[in-house]
């Protein structure tokens, strides 16, 4: 079963060190690949760090692991995700005439998937 | 172009005072760095991003030029971009925001000759800002006032400790300016956001806003700073803050001596877009009728602002501009590089120092892989690794020298670490721009 939630992808300072080391290195791809979820949602959805999930938008689908968020860094039915591949999947391409594609808060929905489905 | 400084002997260290990181709007220029070897072995005073920056940046070991991913002399890519370029009945050129200045104007004068459309990282990143300027105006002022001045600091859809670390300490928050003696002790730290962020530990109140409602929370401060009532349930619905949290802040913001909010791509990049931005613009010039108060957006690359002032002054227009018809022109929408790839209207480009390959939506990534393009990288990237050709550069302000704009429209020069084998973008672009006029048969300066 699929739950809603609001994605905002964002900067992190891995993700800005990833840049500098490499795009194609392990820190960057790790943490571009990373969903952080509340811990409040992680319990309701029965999740553990490290489960794989599937985000939909109406645009697009995409694939991450998740990872708990810090203390209160996000509120329940936020998700949050560094700037990279699967942030980009999910948004559309409409700019409302304004050359920015909505790249925050994204209507999703995730979905576990079963271990070891890549 | 100033190339890199003579390499020293084997194994001895140089110092080079006062370079200038490039990682970030901050543009911090009092990095001290020890170079062996051709490799810069520490960054004295860098945060965790110029480390990794200027740590990271060495000589990279790829040829200079690949054409459909195979080796190729400098001079075949030269003439191979300056035909992809002039080749196609829609070229665009984008990206710019990590190349010195110097480089960004004659990556404008391409798009001049060839008719083309030119545009920056802007556009996905602070492009509705712009047009939000243009629409009510900006009050503004350096980042030396905010310093000198700034009594009451605030950030709005912005999360410096990621993305500028060393903002509060060099900037912002912490320095003890002329008005400010005491510095962090005399100022008062605000931070609106959708999330708890690192940043959010800096702040002396922090308000938690509900998801897109970025215009709705700025409105609301709006009418309270206008001294309009407003119907406290509906305020704390639309939201997520009470009516007296609004109150209070508008209150701090009206009765402070020097205010500033420094803006992110939180208020960009959310649903509203430039409405957002123009009513926290609207806010802050309805503000300077109680105090003086200021807004800036807290810019991401090196010199994405070089590249506004660039283009503005190439232009007239600071992004998104069209010469098709052989003058500029101007609309976001129009002539902004994610709509002209995703409508499939770009038939040939050429990506400077950007990545669309990793950052742009699916339906634009689509139509640039099936187009012939230029790009030009430092590193390899998604988007290297599709180009028809792909030159890689030296890095700018560890490589070569320039200029660059710091956040606050302040040029900063650059001072080169050691130097690097492959071309600077500028050298690149300065070759593709000779064979593009002769191709066209463009004469004379
Ligand atoms: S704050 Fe920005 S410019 Fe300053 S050292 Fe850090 S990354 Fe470089």
């Amino acid at each position: 079963m699929s739950t809603p939630f609001i994605l905002i992808p964002g900067r992190t300072s891995k993700q800005g060190c990833g840049i500098s080391e490499g795009k194609y290195g392990d820190n960057y791809q790790q943490e571009i690949n990373t969903l952080q979820v509340a811990a409040a949602d992680m319990q309701r959805l029965g999740l553990e760090s490290g489960d794989r999930v599937r985000l939909t938008s109406e645009h697009g689908q995409a694939e991450a692991s998740v990872a708990a968020a810090k203390k209160d860094e996000l509120p329940e039915g936020v998700l949050f995700i560094a700037y990279g591949d699967v942030s980009s999947r999910l948004m559309g391409a409409d700019t409302h005439g304004s050359g920015m594609p909505t790249s925050k808060g994204l209507d999703v929905e995730i979905e576990k998937l079963p271990a070891n489905t890549n | 172009m100033a190339s890199a400084t003579t390499p020293p002997e084997t194994g001895e260290l140089k110092i080079v005072k006062d370079a200038t990181c490039t990682f970030c709007g901050c543009v911090c220029d009092d990095i001290d760095l020890s170079v062996q070897d051709n490799q810069i072995v520490k960054a004295q005073r860098a945060c965790v991003l110029g480390k990794a920056w200027f740590l990271n940046h060495d000589i990279e070991d790829r040829p200079s030029c690949l054409i459909e991913g195979q080796p190729a002399t400098l001079e075949e890519g030269y003439d191979r971009a300056a035909q992809i370029l002039t080749g196609g009945r829609y070229p665009i050129i984008y990206g710019l925001s990590d190349s010195p200045c110097e480089a960004q104007r004659v990556a404008v004068g391409i798009a001049d000759w060839i008719d083309g459309t030119i545009d920056t990282t802007t556009s996905v990143c602070h492009g509705p800002s712009g047009m939000a300027v243009q629409g009510v105006g900006e009050v503004t002022c350096t980042l030396g006032e905010v310093m000198n001045r700034g009594d009451l600091i605030m950030f709005w859809g912005s999360n410096p400790a990621e993305s500028h670390p060393r903002h509060f300490t060099r900037y912002s928050l912490m320095p003890k300016g002329m008005f400010t003696p005491n510095g962090r002790k005399d100022r008062t730290c605000v931070i609106v956001d959708v999330r708890k962020t690192k940043s959010a530990k800096a702040a002396d109140h922090f308000i938690q806003i509900k998801p897109r409602r970025d215009f709705e929370a700025l409105w609301t401060l709006r009418a309270l700073v206008n001294g309009v009532e407003l119907e406290a349930d509906e305020v704390g619905r639309q939201t997520g803050v009470e009516l007296a949290v609004w109150q209070d802040l508008a209150e701090r913001m009206k009765s402070c001596r020097f205010g500033v909010v420094f803006f992110g791509m939180g208020l960009t990049m959310t649903r509203g877009k430039h409405c957002n931005t123009e009513a926290l613009l609207a806010l802050t010039r309805d503000l300077n009728a109680h105090t003086r108060f200021v807004a800036k957006p807290n810019r991401g690359h090196g010199n994405v602002t070089g590249a506004d002032n660039v283009v503005a002054w190439r232009t007239g227009y600071s992004f998104g501009v069209n010469h098709a018809r052989g003058y500029p022109r101007f609309n976001p929408g129009e002539y902004t590089t994610s709509d002209v790839l995703a409508r499939g209207e770009a038939d040939s480009a050429m990506m400077i120092a950007c990545d669309p390959m990793a950052n742009f939506s699916e339906p634009a990534r689509a139509h640039l892989r099936k187009i012939p393009y230029v790009a030009l990288d430092a590193k390899e990237t998604p988007t290297t690794r599709s180009a028809a050709v792909a030159f890689t550069v030296a890095t700018y302000g560890i490589n070569t020298g320039g200029t660059v704009y710091r956040l606050d429209d302040v040029p900063i020069p650059l001072r080169p670490a050691f130097p690097s084998p492959h071309p600077s973008d500028q050298e690149v672009l300065t070759q593709i721009e000779r064979r593009v006029r002769a191709i066209k048969g463009i004469r004379g300066q």
